[in-house]
């Protein structure tokens, strides 16, 4: 009998509505999955104790007849910064250990509308601030590519989810690459959607201006299928766009059988600094490029001269709002209260984030109340935000130009656990190329475009598109990955070792 | 505490002038919150609701929770602007006011810094002698309320020496209206009385648009006053003082006279004025110091992220400007002709600050003298005696309910009186009450005939008197009978009848 | 070099509700010192000339209709409280005064 676990999501969903397979067995098998890899990989931190039940009774409405979505039935996984009714939620914080919600997150609410069924929770930096899962309160995810190595960040729990199959489909958020950077570490793909294009509403804000929700999987496909449940409008959430969307898997589809890339204007990006590129990373970047070229793409060298500015602007206005976003975590009406005895509710309050936060929220928040107090919101926040203006305008010079834009992911395969903790300044430039598309707010997916020679380890290849434009990242991500898969004889999640064979709990 | 030297009033006006300065929040009485759908306590649907019953998850910074502008409060807002002469700004938007309180679900407070939705008005007030004061308004701007604190376990129930707190978040999101005054100059002697007009004139502005309840005791309107003050001639603004907590007209004119006098004993002996907020003691009639403006006071405001910003349509605007109410004072001189009020009576009215009282007193069935005689007489009596407002006793409807059972000849004057503390007593309606009380007039001849007989029968030579021309003999009669029915007997209708009889 | 100070660091602790250690307070002001340096390098593009975004998509005029709904009961009020009574949340003595 077939691995449920190793199918993708469109092939799982393909045998739910045909009956060969029910969704209490395909659930079961990654419950069962996850116990055996998870002891290693821990991708979660809460697993849901009445998913078969969830799945059963998807297999009882299909029983009776009833007319269910696409994916009804599939297994999905949770980033813990979404909130959920029947299941913990606490962002990665120590500060809202065992919180539940009472009401579910506007994805989650549509993920149970279709069918989809909620596995568990997963891990992630502590209030998604990070890039390497390490700064959770509960401990890194590792990375199924390499026990040793970090799963990307914030969302290395959804990524490693879906590169240990312990989870076909996940949700993740992106605030400066928090999807797309994992994708690249783990050889998965992600999606950032255009900022307004998936609802905001119960995901516990890092940077409102900044976050969003999106899709993590193992193919195009599956991300699109996803993306079509969670995306458009919600009255819930005002920077919500009231927006048309066109099916994205319809998208993935057209661009995995057509002739997308013939003719297709893929710009590069002349100063992106080759200097901190892995090299492998670049080769694996510079091959894609060519296999692009091969199926008729031109090449084309495109200026955006404001993007060296993003980090800086990204690491002013997501302090800034997270220290007030974060604000609400005070020990009055949820989550964590220390006791000091005879003291007042303020200082209940300061030891309690004291307590509650961990390094790097701390210093986030006194280097966003930095920011925002008197006398220097004009020369940094204002400042900010006008570079967010100016790289809007890159942008758009270049969108003038060419269909796409083409980065690598990130800068390095995955690193060592620990290796980059004390120094912050050195994580904050992993998200140098994708922090970009979140200040200006155009959609961004990452896509596995082989391994690093020097380490065998996963490369992503990043496509941006103009604002509205996902559907046109589904089908040049979908093309290229056909090709790719092509010329590897298989999916490169097929190359990574097995885990739990030998004595995994 | 030391006791606080005052100056003579007309000595401190002698050598300072007095700079005043408002800040007015306005509840709104939307059916829902500025940012959720909520049920808003400020309108009337939802008043009494238990403590924790109207929140939506954004009222109590829940995690992920959004919020959503309510249209129905910009549209007031943007009324309110308009009535205060504002120009509307073309675009406006929301900021973050960022500092930790318990009352405050996501510490930090949605309001308007540097783009609020109007600005640059002026309004008229009337002062009791019918003087017309111009007031120049900066700015008004929307923004959400926070929730209620409940200090515990002290003394006095005040914050000092509690010993924890509770927390509502009912009122936590409830649209308010930011009214903040220029720096008012010339005010001079009459500073307490333009501050007390002033209040008047914005609770009848909000009143006539029917955006909020606007009873001050209530918390629909509460005013900060700042008051200033210079030694005549000089240019350089004083240091002022924001007395908060100043609840009524009555205790807003209190204050200013009060802070005008501490400031001047202050200056006058060589001391410098501490730019504080102070809190007002009604009743002590005193101000005393809260926290010095500091460090604290950072608010680190930002652009909303989460939300965009207010454009309205010039039409929605003009449409807007079209259905207002007309302007207080006008609306003074057009009642005060309809209601056919000599000067004194109606300035009574106003000085009272009873106008709207006695206006849906009569819009609810009474005569206009009527209901003045209930305003300005029994009510602000009762109200005066309490230390509260008449307002705050009886609704209007009520009163022209309690005239109507007057008029119908059910109730004499004396009887209404002793209706109405029923009513403020909160004993029902006047008609309940009247029927629980057994108040109503004895309508019935023929249990007064009983009573005039056997007055009669103990003054036998009263009918003989009468016969004679002695009319004002019925009078030991009447006053006999009167007592008999205690006082529930209409003595014209006792009169009638004991004429009737020395004539048959 | 940027003007972070163990003292700035402290009194940024206090406007954020953290209470900071001196070990935290020393070892965050020399970490804010060098992201503040960097960061600093927007203003060399931030010319007057250049408007602010707020907003990566801009819209404007979204609301909501004045329609109750969406009110939790007082169960899910209170489900994650740490301490409450008589309905209310519950908060130890706050120092200062009423607002
Ligand atoms: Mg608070
Ligand atoms: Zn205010």
């Amino acid at each position: 009998m077939t691995d449920l676990t190793r199918l993708t999501a469109a092939d799982l969903a393909d045998r739910l509505a045909a009956g060969e397979v029910s969704s209490v067995e395909a659930t079961q098998a990654h419950l069962d999955r996850i116990a055996a890899v998870d002891g290693d990989v821990r991708a979660f931190l809460h697993v849901s104790d009445h998913a078969l039940q969830v799945a059963a009774d998807i297999d009882r409405r299909r029983a009776a007849g009833e007319q269910l979505g696409p994916v009804a039935g599939v297994p999905l996984a949770v980033k813990d910064v979404l909130v959920t009714t029947d299941m913990p939620s606490t962002s990665g914080s120590r500060i809202l250990e065992g919180y539940l919600s009472p009401y579910d997150a506007t994805v989650v609410a549509r993920s149970r509308a279709a069918g989809l069924v909620p596995l568990g929770k997963t891990n992630m930096d502590e209030f998604a601030m990070g890039s390497s899962t390490e700064h959770s309160a509960y401990g890194p995810t590792h990375n199924p590519w390499d026990l040793d190595r970090i799963p990307g960040g914030s969302g290395g729990g959804s990524a490693a989810a879906v590169a240990a199959f312990e989870a076909p489909l996940a949700l993740g958020s992106d605030t400066g690459g928090s999807i797309r950077q994992p994708a690249h570490v783990t050889g998965t793909v992600g999606i950032k959607p255009t900022y307004g294009g998936v609802s905001r509403f119960g995901a516990i804000a890092l940077a409102s201006s900044l976050d969003q929700v999106g899709p993590v999987t193992r193919t195009v496909l599956d991300a699109g299928l996803l993306h079509d449940v969670i995306g458009g409008h919600d009255p819930h959430d005002s920077t919500s766009l009231a927006h048309a969307w066109p099916s994205f898997a319809d998208a993935a589809r057209e661009g995995a059988r057509g002739d997308v890339l013939k003719g297709l204007k893929v710009g590069v990006i002349a100063e992106l600094p080759d200097s901190g590129f892995q090299a492998g990373v670049s080769a694996s970047f510079r091959a894609a490029l060519s296999a692009m070229e091969a199926q008729g793409a031109e090449i084309v060298e495109i200026s955006a001269p404001h993007f060296e500015y993003g980090v800086a602007a990204y690491y002013l206005i997501l302090p800034a709002e997270a220290s007030s976003n974060l604000a609400k975590f005070d020990s009055v009406r949820f989550g964590l209260r220390v006791d000091v005895p005879g003291g007042t509710v303020e200082d209940v309050m300061a030891a309690t984030r004291d307590a509650g936060f961990g390094d790097e929220v701390k210093r986030r928040i006194i280097l966003g109340t930095y920011a925002l107090s008197a006398g220097y919101y004009d020369a940094y926040y204002g400042s900010a935000q006008k570079v967010r203006t100016l790289i809007q305008r890159d942008f758009d010079a270049a969108f003038a130009q060419v269909d796409v834009i083409a980065t690598p992911s990130a800068p390095t395969t995955a690193f060592r656990l620990g290796e980059k903790i004390d120094d912050p300044l050195q994580m904050y430039l992993n998200d140098v190329t994708t922090i970009p598309a979140n200040l200006a707010g155009v959609p961004g997916i990452s896509i596995p475009s082989g391994l690093a020679e020097e380490d065998g380890l996963p490369v992503g290849i990043q496509f941006l598109a103009p604002a509205m434009q996902d559907a046109r990242l589904y089908r040049v991500g979908a093309a290229l990955e056909a090709v790719l898969v092509d010329s590897w004889g298989g999916p490169l999640l097929d190359r990574a070792p097995s885990l739990g064979a030998g004595g995994a709990r | 505490m030391a006791k606080v030297a005052l100056m003579d009033y007309d000595k401190a006006l002698e050598i300072y002038e007095p700079v005043l300065g408002f800040e007015i929040h306005v509840e709104l009485n939307t059916g829902t919150k500025m940012f959720s759908a909520a049920g808003n306590p400020a309108n009337e649907a939802h008043h009494g609701a238990e403590p924790n019953t109207l929140v939506a998850p954004v009222d109590m910074g829940l995690p992920g929770s959004l919020p959503v502008v309510n249209e129905t409060a910009v549209r007031y807002a943007i009324s309110l602007g308009l009535a205060l002469g504002c120009q509307i700004a073309p675009s406006s938007r929301f900021a973050r006011k960022n500092y930790f309180y318990p009352d405050l679900g996501k510490n930090y407070q949605i309001s308007q810094y540097d783009e609020p939705i109007a600005f640059e008005g002026e309004v008229e007030i009337e002062l009791d002698g019918g003087d017309i004061v111009t007031i120049p308004i900066e700015r008004a701007h929307m923004e959400e309320d926070a929730g209620k604190l409940t200090h515990m376990g002290g003394a006095t129930g005040r914050i000092q020496g509690a010993e924890y707190s509770l927390v509502d978040y009912n009122r936590a999101g409830v649209p308010l209206v930011e009214i903040v005054t220029k720096p008012i100059f010339g005010a001079e002697k009459r500073a307490p009385e333009i501050a007390k007009a002033y209040i008047a004139t914005i609770r009848d502005i909000v009143r006539a648009l029917g955006i909020s309840e606007a009873r001050m005791e209530r918390g629909n309107l509460r005013c900060d006053a700042n008051v200033s003050l210079r030694p005549r001639g000089q240019e350089k603004l004083g240091t002022r003082t924001e007395t908060k907590n100043v609840n009524s007209m009555r205790s807003v004119e209190r204050a200013v006279r009060y802070e005008i006098q501490r400031q001047a004993a202050i200056l006058a002996a060589g001391g410098t004025i501490t730019q504080e907020t102070r809190h007002w003691h009604e009743d002590t009639g005193t101000t005393s110091p809260g926290r010095p403006k500091s460090d604290a006071d950072d608010y680190r405001y930002f652009p909303e992220p989460d939300l965009l910003p207010v454009v309205p349509a010039p039409e929605l605007i003009e449409q807007l400007r079209a259905a207002l109410p007309e302007a207080p004072a006008a609306h003074r001189r057009r009642l005060k002709t309809a209601w056919g009020f000599t000067d004194l009576e109606f300035q009574d009215v106003v000085n009272g600050g009873l106008l709207a009282e006695v206006e849906a007193t009569v819009a609810a069935g009474a005569a206009p003298a009527a209901a003045r005689k209930w305003w300005t007489g029994e009510l602000t009596r009762v109200a005066n005696a309490a230390g509260t407002e008449p307002a705050a006793l009886v609704e209007p409807a009520a009163v022209a309910e309690l005239q109507k059972l007057v008029d119908a000849g059910t109730l004499t004057d004396k009887l209404a009186r002793q209706v109405l503390e029923g009513m403020i007593a909160g004993e029902g309606t006047p008609q309940q009450i009247v029927d629980a009380r057994g108040l109503a007039v004895v309508s019935d001849d023929g249990a007064l005939i009983a009573a005039i007989d056997e007055a009669l029968a103990a003054q036998p030579d009263v009918l003989e008197k009468i016969r004679d021309g002695k009319v004002q003999a019925a009078g030991a009669v009447i006053g006999a009978v009167m007592k008999a029915m205690r006082g529930q007997a209409d003595a014209a209708r006792v009169r009638e009848l004991v004429l009737e009889r020395a004539s048959a | 070099m940027s003007e972070i100070t163990p003292d700035l660091v402290r009194h940024l602790g206090v406007l954020a509700r953290i209470q900071l250690s001196d070990d935290e307070v020393e070892r965050l002001t020399g970490q804010l010192d060098v992201i503040v340096d960097n960061i600093a390098k927007v203003a060399e593009v931030a010319t007057p000339d250049v408007p602010a975004t707020s907003h990566p998509i801009a819209l404007e005029n979204v609301f909501r209709p004045d329609v109750v709904g969406g009110m939790l009961s007082l169960g899910e009020v209170l489900q994650n409280a740490p301490d409450a009574a008589d309905g209310r949340f519950r908060v130890t003595a706050i120092l200062g005064e009423e607002q």
